[in-house]
Order: structure tokens, then C-alpha cells, then sequence
């Protein structure tokens, strides 16, 4: 099960469900009622797939509050087509592994098995092949 | 506008008190500021405090262990800059003609480790997202990126505050440490080790305002911004953000507005305490207030310009990174430090002859707050 609906689809392919303003035309994520730069209410629904490029990347060793999964695993931002930069784990836990623009694709990783036993996935980009 | 004067400032050591309540702490603060104010009950009409995790009434409970209550007391939250914030108010009460005395304070008892924040939703914690340290990491890696920083400055940001603080009755670390040290702690985010990260702790810092009279050390300006959207690496954080990278930064709006209404600039400055949550933060302060011109933060630290003895020096006190990070009292421990090098109290640490002060704390919110005394 996803860690919350209406972040993603899960495909295949998966997809962040953006928003994309009327007004203005940008694009923002996770998708939000109001446009988060204009304040117009004429937001619509947009799926964004990537490709997309990385644009900052580190590992994150020790697990932060309220986090039961893996450590270490990667963090970053990446940078996609539409204008819009967005922040997610990264597949690849070992910094030296990865570079500054290279090509991200976005999949669904499991997080952790929640107490009924299912599985909880979320976003997060992988290293283009 | 009226004059506005630091009549009285007080500390409580910040540090890790696990005998001392947080009202205690505040009680030992407030009780400072107001002696060396030589300001009692009934003397001041308005009280302001900041904290974020004190709870409610937080301010109440610390005047009301004084003994002083009656007059309207604020709790004020704002993250790092919730004492910046406190002060503004306070500040504004003063100058409009509202108040002729007021007190204001931060107060905070965290826990050890990672800040756990409900600015947070249930599923960014759950998905590993809710990792402040790995945001500090993030914007060290543009800032790398985008200028001459390496994680050899980033070291020596962390010597450079060290040795100041070992300077500093008032700071949790008191002792210096070598880059190749600071290189071997804990990777706890690449680029940034344990030690280049400050650590959560406890502590109280009060300041007495009062209408001046022109002598003493004067609050000059006292201006709290929040951020305006677009940065994905704002301390707002977001989870996403443009590609356009000109959106201003809301330490900038607050050094603008701060600058604007002292009739100052960066140029007139003597000495500045600036917000060091992390290494790298404290050159991206230099950029961001304009101590430097962008990409120049590296140039200028290597300079010898902001440790003691240089030009500027930045965080005489040893900064967060000494001090540790009370969020609510943290930036009112930057105000008490800079008021008593105004006053030429700081004995080892002292910058000479300083006249002109600026403090500088941003987090969470975002919230960004900018101070300028003179005297
Ligand atoms: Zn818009």
C-alpha cells in the first residue's frame, strides 16, 4: 500500500500526481488544491513520469524520527522536464555511486511491512540504465 | 519611531541540564537581565517568549515562578527563530510607543539527536523524509556546487567556531579541535560529519527593552521574514520547487529590510552571529546577508576576515556549533553575546572597539530573523 494516496500511481509506469496551475502554468508536487505560487484555485491534475536528472544527492545513515525502514539509503532532489524539482530517496545508498545530472527514473520501493503485514511502498528514483 | 535600548540581557548556560526544568532555566535568565536592568516587579508591561518545544504557556510558567505576572505575556513559536521573532515583537511594542519596558526571552529543553518536528506529516517520517540532517546535506552539496566550498572550509568553519567557543563560559563545548578530527567524526550525511552539525540541547537567553535615550547599546533594527515559495531547498521544506533558481532566500528579505531600516550595511559592520545549525549554513550566511558576494563565502573565510582578530569576525561566542542549539533561546543567546561585546565584556573573546553587531538565525517555516545593535 502506498505510505499515503494521491502522492503516485504505481503503474507500471509510475507516475507523481503533480499539480499544474491554469493561471501560471507551474508545477508542484504533491498536488495541492491551491497553486502554491499564484494562489488561483484552477489547479489540474498532471502525472509526471521522468525521466529526470539529479541535482543533489546524499545518503542518509541513521534512521530520523518516525522511520522504520532501512539505513543507509540515498536522498536527493531531482530535477524533471516540467519544471519542477522534487524531493525523494534515491535507490543508490552510496553517494560516490552517483553524479551530479545524471538521468533518474522513477520507480516504487518498498519502505517496511506495516503491523497487518502489508507492504508499504513509496516514490523514489533509481539511476537511469 | 522611538529609540529602542538593551537595558539588561541574561543567560543560563546552554548545555545539557537534566536537573534544571525548562522554567527554571527561564527563571535564571529573566531574573539576570532584569537585575542588571535594575528593572522589578511591576516594572516592565509586557513580556514575550519564544520557544517550540516548551509547551503551553511556557512563558507564563517562568514569570509566574518570578513572581511577575499580570501584564500581557506571548508565547511566540518560530522555529530557529522563535526568539528572533519574540524580539521583534518586543521591539515594536517599544518603538510604537506601546510599552516603556519589556522583557523578552527563550527558553528550551530538547531532546539528544535528530529533532523530531511535527512540522512534519506521518507519511514523511515514514518514508524517510522527515531527515533534517539530509536537507543541511543537500544544500551543502549546491553550495559546494555552485561555489568554491569544499569539505576542507566546511572543516574549517568547525575549528574556527570551536576555538572561539572554547573561549566561552556560556557554551556547551569548550574545548578546540583540529580539521582532521572534525574529517574523522561520524559521516552522518555526506559531506557533513557529526561534528560540523550542532547538536540539540537546553538553555535560556533574556533581553530588557526599554525606551532609550540615545546611549547604550541600541536595537536598530529587529525584522523577522518567512520565505516566498520556489526554492526546493528552502527551510520551509518543501517537497518539490522550481527550476528557476533566483527565488530570494528569506535571510536576504530579512538582512534587506534589517539593513533598510538601520541605515546600515554590511560594510558597517563589526562583528556578526550567524546561524551555524550546520558548517555549510553558516557560508551560506555570509552569501545570503551579504557579508560576501555569491560564491565568495569560501574566499572570505580563508581570509582569516570572520575568525577572531580578522576584519569581521563571525560567532565570537563559538556559535551553535559550541553553544548547541536551544531553538527557542538560540537566537537571543547570539543577542546577549553581541550585547556584551558591544559593551567590551567579552574579556578573550572580545572583538576591539566593536560599535556595529548583527545576529542572524533562520529554520523552520521557513523563518528568518535579522537584529542590528549599536552603540
Ligand atoms: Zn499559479
Amino acid at each position: 500500500m502506498p505510505v499515503r494516496h494521491g502522492l503516485f500511481v504505481e503503474g507500471p509506469p509510475p507516475a507523481l500526481v503533480c499539480g499544474r496551475c491554469g493561471t501560471c502554468a507551474k508545477v508542484h508536487f504533491p498536488r495541492a488544491l491551491l497553486c502554491p505560487y499564484c494562489s488561483a484555485d484552477t489547479v489540474d491534475e498532471v502525472h509526471v513520469r521522468g525521466p529526470g536528472t539529479l541535482w543533489a544527492f546524499t545518503a542518509v545513515t541513521a534512521p530520523p524520527p518516525g522511520y522504520a525502514g532501512d539505513v543507509p539509503y540515498g536522498f536527493g532532489v531531482v530535477e524533471l522536464p516540467e519544471g519542477v524539482r522534487v524531493v525523494a530517496r534515491i535507490t543508490e545508498s552510496d553517494p560516490a555511486a552517483l553524479s551530479l545530472d545524471e538521468s533518474m527514473e522513477l520507480v516504487v520501493v518498498a519502505l517496511h511491512t506495516d503491523e497487518l503485514g502489508r507492504s508499504v511502498v513509496t516514490y523514489a528514483f533509481a539511476p537511469g540504465s | 519611531m522611538g529609540v529602542v535600548e538593551v537595558a539588561g540581557v541574561g543567560m543560563h548556560p546552554f548545555g545539557r541540564h537534566p536537573d534544571t526544568s525548562t522554567t527554571d532555566m527561564g527563571v535564571v535568565a529573566v531574573r539576570a537581565a532584569l537585575a542588571e536592568a535594575e528593572v522589578g516587579r511591576g516594572g516592565f508591561q509586557a513580556a514575550f517568549c519564544g520557544t517550540a518545544y516548551g509547551g503551553v504557556a511556557c512563558g507564563h510558567k517562568v514569570l509566574g515562578a518570578l513572581g511577575m505576572t499580570g501584564m500581557p505575556i506571548v508565547d511566540v513559536e518560530a522555529g530557529c527563530a522563535s526568539g528572533g521573532a519574540a524580539l521583534q515583537l518586543a521591539a515594536s511594542a517599544i518603538s510604537s510607543g506601546q510599552h516603556d519596558c519589556v522583557v523578552v526571552f527563550g527558553v528550551e529543553k530538547m531532546p539528544r539527536g535528530i529533532i523530531r518536528s511535527s512540522f512534519f506529516d506521518p507519511w514523511q517520517e515514514e518514508a524517510g523524509l522527515a531527515a533534517t540532517p539530509g536537507y543541511f546535506a543537500l544544500r551543502a552539496m549546491r553550495l559546494m556546487h555552485t561555489s568554491g566550498v569544499t569539505k576542507d572550509h566546511l572543516a574549517a568553519v568547525v575549528v574556527k567556531n570551536r576555538r572561539h567557543g572554547a573561549e566561552n563560559p556560556d557554551a556547551m563545548f569548550r574545548s578546540e579541535v583540529t580539521a582532521a578530527e572534525v574529517l574523522e567524526s561520524r559521516l552522518v550525511c555526506e559531506p557533513l560529519h557529526l561534528w560540523m552539525l550542532c547538536s540539540p540541547n537546553e538553555g535560556a537567553a533574556a533581553v530588557v527593552l526599554r525606551a532609550g535615550t540615545g546611549t547604550g547599546v541600541r536595537l536598530a533594527s529587529a525584522v523577522l521574514r518567512s520565505h516566498l515559495p520556489g526554492s526546493v531547498l528552502s527551510e520551509s521544506t518543501p517537497m518539490s520547487g522550481l527550476t528557476d533558481d533566483a527565488v530570494v532566500p528569506p535571510t536576504t528579505l530579512a538582512a534587506r529590510d534589517a539593513f533598510q531600516e538601520s541605515g546600515l550595511g554590511p560594510e558597517d559592520l563589526d562583528v556578526v552571529e550567524c546561524q551555524d545549525t550546520d558548517a555549510a549554513r553558516e557560508l551560506l550566511s555570509y552569501e545570503e546577508l551579504g557579508l560576501c558576494p555569491a560564491g565568495g563565502s569560501a574566499e572570505l573565510l580563508e581570509s582569516g576576515a570572520t575568525t577572531l582578530g580578522g576584519r569581521l569576525p563571525v560567532n565570537p561566542s563559538g556559535g551553535l556549533l559550541s553553544k548547541g542549539e536551544p531553538l527557542g533561546a538560540s537566537a537571543l543567546g547570539q543577542v546577549v553575546e553581541l550585547v556584551r561585546q558591544l559593551r567590551d565584556e567579552c574579556g578573550s573573546r572580545q572583538v576591539p572597539g566593536a560599535r556595529t553587531a548583527l545576529s542572524h538565525t533562520v529554520g523552520r517555516g521557513a523563518n528568518a530573523g535579522v537584529v542590528v545593535l549599536q552603540r
